[in-house]
């Protein structure tokens, strides 16, 4: 049977066919597209498998317990544990400060601000302080914390350093995460006669915890990664034997303190790498990379972990 | 006391301004139950005028329903009653709403005590993503109720009223309330209003998200809610008007788009004998 007669012998009309027509062009722009967008995600998982991998190879060897858990040395392999120490509490107090503040000027600016002039310089500053290299605001923290206020380099001012460099993301993210609860959730709480606090506090923060999580999870890498703030805030130098039954936070000599000299890793990583001059000066370094990329991904697993138990709980859902 | 809308400039077609007699009868013997009306409201969202100049009254442990064309104001004059237009940015309201004769306008009332006792059903559920248990005690624990017994009984009645309890009793506490079924979602956002205490219920289109069984079953309760609530409830759907309404409030909208108030009366009255050619057209489905 052909496709130009139908039954009764009455002439149809020919049935397009299924077969393709479209031009060649839009069959090939389609066909690239597909492989140039599959080819990208590949490049990315690439790049990221082979930094991991070349750490890996290059650590392996050279991070066991004793690495992790033994103070530098200048003749023998030696560990990193005073600035694995000092990356961990650095990340500790700058989200005790950043955390907070930036939460809080998230709900400023996503719940109570009203578009006018001094939101928009806030968010013009939000954006200036973001786009400020990173060893300019090392270079201020230097001047303001550790010159004029006489602090020297300190703990506290890398955290405080850090907290600027920090603030204006931790604070747009909140925004956005607060923004994305949809207003229905405020309505509907609002309509049974909450306060505006209430519904904030009860509704639209624990709805924005995965939001506010991932905002906290960003800026904590840049603080496990950053060291050129650090550089001049809380010091280059290679941290003394640290005695942690020393509690007095006031005393400079006690690795809880906030007003000692902290070196983080990835400074430590800068320093050797730069001047170093000890026989394990590579196998150190490695070690080091690895083990500031494996804690990158611990605390991002960690964090997800805590903000899905937070959730549960705020919501109970 | 009017009980059909004056508006300024005759639209569509002259229509006389005429009082329904039947029902100025029966509005005239119950005025003491008065429990809300609006005197002459307007509202606009900037310069744009949204409804104009509606005079109603609902009587205490009544049903009115609000029917009309999308666009005839009717969830925004609904939305006057607890003052949610006051979170839509450039809205403004002119006229007087009362509730027990107090004007909620006023700029020193609490619109936090006026939605306790004015509560509102959303269209679409909107239960919180918390367990049902806690979407019922938002409520009351934000008005400082934790006492743990209190909540339990609480919450039960408000879910027995809601005729969810039997459906839910046995996993309150493990269950999210958005894990429910469309129909029992409502009902639990029902219940989260009960739990309040209020003296009135705002619904808007409480129904129209869901399917016929349910919406029959929201009916049902409707019906017995209205002995112990005042009832104020926005449908599309006419033949629910007529089955759960003791009065029926007909919208449209005027050449310029702003809604206003046609007529106002009996539902039985309004379904079967209307003052206004425009009720009729509407109601027997030749506009809107």
């Amino acid at each position: 049977m052909t496709a130009t007669s139908g039954s009764f012998g009455r002439p149809m009309a020919p049935k397009p066919s299924l077969r393709r027509k479209s031009s060649r062009g839009s069959i090939l722009a389609d066909r690239a597209a597909t492989v140039v967008l599959w080819g990208t995600g590949v490049l990315v998982l690439l790049i990221l498998g082979s930094i991991i991998l070349h750490f890996a190879l290059a650590a392996w060897g050279v991070v066991s317990p004793s690495f992790i858990l033994s103070d530098p040395s200048e003749t023998t392999l030696g560990g990193i544990l005073p600035v694995l120490w000092n990356s961990i509490y650095m990340l500790v107090l700058t989200m005790l400060i950043a955390v907070p503040v930036g939460v809080l000027g998230g709900i400023y600016m996503s719940e109570y601000a009203s578009e006018n002039a001094v939101t928009s310089a806030i968010r013009f500053a939000e954006e200036a302080i973001s786009s400020v290299p990173s060893i300019v605001v090392g270079l201020f923290g230097l001047i303001l914390f550790v010159d004029d206020a006489h602090w020297g380099f300190t703990a506290l001012a890398g955290a405080l350093a850090l907290t600027f460099f920090n603030l204006p993301l931790m604070t747009r993210l909140s925004e956005q995460a607060l923004r994305a609860v949809p207003q229905e959730e405020r309505s509907a709480s609002l309509a049974l006669g909450a306060t505006k606090w209430q519904t904030i506090r009860h509704v639209v923060v624990p709805l924005a915890i995965p939001g506010l999580i991932t905002g906290v999870i960003l800026t904590a890498g840049r603080v496990f990664g950053e060291a050129a703030v650090l550089l001049f805030t809380s010091g280059i130098g290679t941290p003394p034997h640290y005695n942690f039954t020393n509690f007095d936070l006031l005393n400079p000599a006690s690795p809880w303190s906030p007003f000692r000299p902290a070196t983080t890793l990835s400074v430590y990583i800068y320093k050797l790498n730069s001047e170093g001059l000890g026989a394990f000066k590579n196998q150190i370094v490695d070690g080091s990379a690895a083990v500031l990329i494996s804690m990158v991904l611990l605390f991002n697993l960690g964090a997800r972990g805590i903000g899905r138990i937070l959730t549960r709980r705020l919501t109970a859902s | 006391m009017p009980t059909t809308a004056t508006y300024p400039e005759p639209v569509l077609r002259p229509i006389e301004v005429t009082t329904s007699k039947e029902g100025a009868d029966e509005f005239a013997a119950r005025t003491d139950d008065v429990k809300l009306s609006t005197d002459r409201v307007s509202i606009l969202y900037g310069e744009k005028i949204a409804v104009r100049d509606v005079s109603l009254t609902i009587q205490e442990r009544s049903i009115m329903a609000l029917i009309g064309p999308s666009g005839s104001g009717k969830s925004t004059l609904l939305r006057c009653f607890n003052r949610m237009n006051d979170l839509i940015p450039g809205a403004s309201v002119r006229g007087a709403v009362t509730l027990d004769g107090e004007n909620v306008m006023e700029t020193d009332v609490s619109v936090v005590e006026l939605r306790r006792r004015v509560g509102m059903v959303f269209q679409r559920p909107n239960p919180f993503p918390m367990s049902i248990f806690e979407n019922v005690a938002y409520g009351p624990r934000r008005r400082g109720q934790n006492d743990r017994r209190k909540l339990d009984e609480l919450v039960e009645t408000s879910l027995r009223r809601a005729a969810l309890w039997d459906e839910v009793k046995d996993d309150l506490r493990r269950k999210s309330g958005l894990a429910l079924s469309g129909g029992q979602q409502q009902r639990l956002c029902i219940a989260r209003v009960l739990a309040t205490d209020p003296e009135v219920i705002l619904m808007d289109e409480p129904a129209s998200a869901l399917d016929p069984v349910s919406t029959l079953r929201i009916e049902e309760l409707l019906r017995e809610l209205r002995e112990a609530y005042t009832i104020v409830i926005v449908t599309h759907n006419m033949q629910q008007a007529a089955r759960v309404s003791d009065v029926t409030a007909f919208f449209t909208m005027a050449e310029d788009r702003a809604g206003y108030l046609v007529e106002v009366g009996p539902t039985g009255r309004i379904f079967t004998r209307p003052n206004e050619r425009l009720t009729e057209d509407y109601i027997s489905g030749r506009f809107g």
